[in-house]
């Protein structure tokens, strides 16, 4: 099993998969963001579509469900022109006792091109891609949108446009990301983006139950008072809380996450005063975020999603085109 | 049958000795050293010449998947692979299924394996019923049915009640019983380290403390009860220092190290090698350094395959779904002899570790040496020969090995059970 | 021995389409070289319409074996397409591939009334029917397939053509 080598590069050194965000070189991280740009203005056009992926088919497919990402890959690869292929297989072929592998057989066979994944298990994507070198059959691309706790590239690339366009580059920024990064893939694609772009300071802030170990190692430091960790950043990149972890053993309730640690305009005020706040939602207003900064001023959150669209129609012809 | 092995370097760590000697074998037995007996006429001459004749290696855990996991393997296919790597006594965790809880099922699986007629194993039998940390098994029965030990696999008693009455059952007899080390809500859910590794992977992880807190709750009950407790599998530093002070205070407690925790690390894990997931979890660098340095001074008292053979369905998933397990019995000579190799330990040290030592475990005292008398168990290997690890040439039906591809030292030429012949590989 | 006087050219182009523009002509660019072309001609022929540029890197034809071009710009269409009367402005024609590409971008705008095409330099080898409304030069025989001939600018803003080795 060839795990030792990242399947996402090609021999060339050429992107094959966007798998995670950790280790892609700063120019292929650069050159996406690049390319993203003049995406974002095809909305605006009377006709919303790009030839580049005409032909294609591209199968969204999600092991676990999540309608608001599958429609930001549906919206990019339609497009693209591409044929967009919806399938839950959450609800269908696994439940048979049918493999993760023995499903994306059965799609290449159906001529795929490209396969969307979403799986609750953190590594899936790799193991497509790697399943998919051993079959020789590498002219089909994988990209990861999303698996378990490991990674979200194209959220974690979003975003990175995001700070791009409003901030100009990387190299002079404070971030903060506030919440669960322990259970986060985003946050693990942003601080691996962050730290590759140059950013000096990139810090996590969250209680101890939040935060996993040895995290410093990724480049980051961690903060568990929000008051400093939040004093002049740049960006404030908040998480989402999921619901299952308000009550319980990582958190009390879902009242004193917010008390300590919610995002409040109090709080915002110690950053720097043209400092953005982002979020890659859904929001839960009034656990992580406070409605009058969610749809404040310094909010671009809506703005992500904007962008989200091109830098995924950018890495889907990125890919396609290799 | 009378063999002859002629020219070889006779090593036998538990009498001490590293020399080149004639051996000769009659009847199921060594019968001389040196000079063949009077009137010794060998029905098989073996020459040996840059051979080293060693005992044949015991194994302190190698799962053989019967019954209940032939899918993954058999008896058959598994008697092979420890042929083929120089394994002639296998001690058997009892995590088949059914479990290794019931005197009728334990006579025959030793049944099967007499039958078969190639390694001897040396079944352990399951502590609680079902491996479900509630009710005791019947150990007297199954000592007689052949149990040589007790425990729990890698399936850990929630209840320490219920694990104090187990152990002060088996101290009674003066049974053995082989724990391993991992607190269950700790270990809940995990699947790899608790360390950098599993942080950037997002794999939920096992934390150090899942070993040392349990291994705290057994050296002390161990203490309480005066059982003689042996340490399966230890994963960690800290987890070494706990036995050592056990033992500073007077307990008398062994421990065993996997093949696989000797020489990998978590950042083997590379992207999601599901091969590398393994019970207890690999650990730091660090944590391996130490493993290696406890197992050359004697403080680790044995080394094993943990041979837990998964099939290509069990690995080919996303890493935390796949079954935890590597193969491993093939591999056991090569990567002792690579430890050794590393930390220049002699040959005859070295090998004590995968024979006398682990003989000692498992309480075998017939073989794991090559004394005049015991039984003729024998491992011959090139030791200058290197292979490489691949699917194709691994006779055990697990093909899930981490070290997959990587060229290893030693190459076993004979393996000879009681006097047998049992494989014979070309030069 | 290849002397072009991209100034002259650009001059000469201009005076051609004099009579044809009005108020209401609006030039689009491709880039790079083409997009220079344009705003000169934007500026000699005194247009009104605000200029537009198109990068055609999502329309190429060669996409699927050349891949994506690493550095695409923005396309910018300031002015409705729809009815408009439009000159699409190219350096060089060579195969005709690109002005197809650009025509499909331009057309996912809306539907403009006339289309024309202005070059300063057709050098042959056409692989599509295309051919230009307004051309300052015609190569006498067409390039060599491993030679690229493109316009280039200084950082004063004079224009030159550059014969090379593709």
């Amino acid at each position: 099993m060839p795990s030792s080598r990242n399947p996402q590069l090609n021999r060339h050194g050429q992107l094959q998969h966007l798998l995670t965000l950790d280790g892609l070189p700063r120019d292929i991280l650069t050159a996406i963001l690049d390319i993203a740009a003049p995406f974002t203005e095809v909305a605006e056009r009377e006709v919303k579509k790009l030839p580049l992926l005409r032909g294609k088919s591209v199968f969204n497919l999600f092991f676990e469900n999540s309608t608001r990402t599958r429609t930001t890959f549906e919206i990019a690869a339609k497009r693209l022109s591409a044929d967009v292929i919806n399938l839950n297989v959450s609800t269908s072929s696994t439940k048979k006792g049918e493999t993760l592998l023995d499903t994306v057989d059965n799609l290449c066979a159906m001529q795929a091109d490209m396969f969307v994944v979403r799986h609750e298990a953190s590594g899936a994507p790799f193991l497509i891609a790697q399943h998919l070198l051993a079959t020789g059959r590498d002219h089909i691309h994988v990209v990861n949108a999303g698996d378990g706790r490991h990674a979200h590239p194209t959220q974690g690339l979003l975003d990175m446009y995001t700070i791009r366009h409003y901030k100009g580059g990387f190299e002079h920024l404070s971030v903060g990301i506030v919440g669960d990064v322990q259970h986060s893939r985003v946050a693990r694609s942003q601080i691996a983006a962050l730290t590759t772009l140059g950013v000096p300071d990139v810090r996590v802030i969250g209680p101890k139950t939040l935060l996993p170990t040895d995290v410093e190692r990724m480049g980051v430091r961690v903060c568990h008072d929000i008051r400093e960790g939040l004093r002049d950043v740049d960006v404030v990149m908040m998480l989402r809380l999921q619901n299952e972890r308000m009550n319980g053993a990582l958190l009390p309730t879902a009242q004193e996450y917010y008390k300590v640690w919610g995002l409040t305009a109090e709080k915002l005020a110690l950053a720097k005063p043209d400092a953005i706040v982002m979020h890659p939602g859904p929001m839960n207003r009034g656990v992580e975020i406070d409605s009058a900064v969610a749809d404040g001023a310094q909010a671009v959150i809506l703005d992500q999603v904007t962008f989200g669209i091109a830098v995924r129609m950018a890495v889907m012809s990125m890919l396609a085109g290799q | 049958m009378k063999i002859a092995i002629r020219n070889g370097r006779l090593v036998d760590p538990a009498h001490d000795m590293d020399a080149p000697r004639a051996i000769f074998i009659a009847d199921g037995k060594i019968v001389a050293h040196g000079a063949a007996p009077d009137g010794f006429t060998p029905d098989r001459d073996i020459d040996a010449s840059g051979l080293v004749v060693a005992p044949g290696l015991i194994d302190v855990a190698a799962r053989l998947r019967e019954p209940g996991f032939e899918y993954r393997a058999t008896l058959e296919s598994e008697m092979e692979a420890a042929m083929a790597g120089g394994v002639t006594s296998l001690a058997i965790p009892p995590d088949t299924d059914p479990v290794l809880d019931e005197p009728g099922l334990v006579e025959m699986l030793c049944y099967r394996a007499k039958k078969l007629n190639r390694a001897h194993i040396y079944p352990v039998g399951a502590l609680t019923i079902g491996l479900q940390g509630q009710r005791l098994s019947e150990m007297a029965e199954l000592v007689e049915a052949g149990c040589v030990a007790f425990s729990q696999a890698n399936v850990p008693i929630v209840d320490t009640n219920v694990l104090l009455r187990a152990m002060e059952y088996a101290a009674t007899f003066g049974f053995r019983v082989w724990l391993q080390p991992m607190a269950p809500f700790l270990a809940r859910g995990g699947v790899a380290h608790d360390g950098e590794v599993a942080t950037r992977l997002g794999l939920p992880g096992i934390p150090v403390a899942a070993e040392t807190v349990a291994l705290f709750t057994h050296l002390q009950l161990a203490q309480l009860t005066g059982a003689r407790l042996h340490v399966t599998r230890l994963s960690s530093a800290a987890g070494l220092s706990l036995i050592e002070q056990a033992r500073a205070d007077g307990a008398d407690v062994t421990c065993d190290v996997s093949i696989n925790h000797l020489h990998l690390s978590e950042m083997d894990i590379g992207y999601f090698n599901p091969n590398c997931h393994l019970i207890p979890p690999l650990r730091s660098q660090r944590d391996r350094d130490a493993l290696r340095q406890g197992l050359k001074d004697g403080r680790i008292n044995a080394l094993c395959s943990d041979h837990t053979p998964v099939d290509d369905d069990g690995k080919q998933a996303p890493f935390s779904e796949s079954e935890a397990g590597a193969t491993g019995l093939e591999l056991l000579l090569p990567l002792t002899l690579k430890w050794g190799q590393e930390c220049r330990l002699s040959l005859k040290d070295t090998l004590s570790r995968v024979t006398a030592d682990a003989a000692r475990i498992v309480g075998i005292t017939k073989a794991g040496h090559l004394a005049v008398g015991a039984r003729a168990d024998l491992c011959l290997f090139d030791p200058g020969a290197w292979t490489t690890v691949n699917r194709a040439t691994l006779r055990s039906q697990g093909k899930n090995s981490p070290f997959l591809g990587l060229e290893l030292p030693g190459r076993v030429r004979y393996t000879i059970v009681e006097g047998q012949v049992m494989f014979a590989a070309e030069a | 021995m290849f002397k072009l006087d991209a100034e002259a050219l650009c001059g000469a182009l201009a005076e051609s389409m004099r009579p044809h523009v009005t108020a209401k002509t609006c030039l689009v660019g491709i880039h790079t070289g083409g997009v220079w072309l344009a705003q000169r001609l934007h500026a000699d022929l005194n247009l009104r319409q605000p200029l537009g540029s198109i990068d055609v890197s999502f329309y190429r034809d060669d996409y699927g074996t050349k891949g994506l071009h690493p550095q695409p710009q923005r396309s910018e269409i300031p002015f409705d397409v729809v009815g408009a009367h439009i000159i699409i402005v190219d350096d060089v024609l060579y195969t005709g591939r690109t002005t197809r590409a650009a025509l499909n971008e331009l057309f996912d705008y809306g539907r403009p009334a006339k289309v024309d095409l202005a070059v300063l330099v057709d050098r042959g080898g056409r692989e599509l029917p295309i051919a230009p409304r307004f051309c300052a030069h015609v190569l006498d025989g067409p390039l060599p397939a491993n030679q690229s001939l493109q316009l280039e600018r200084c950082p004063e803003g004079t224009l030159s053509l550059r014969l090379a080795n593709a």
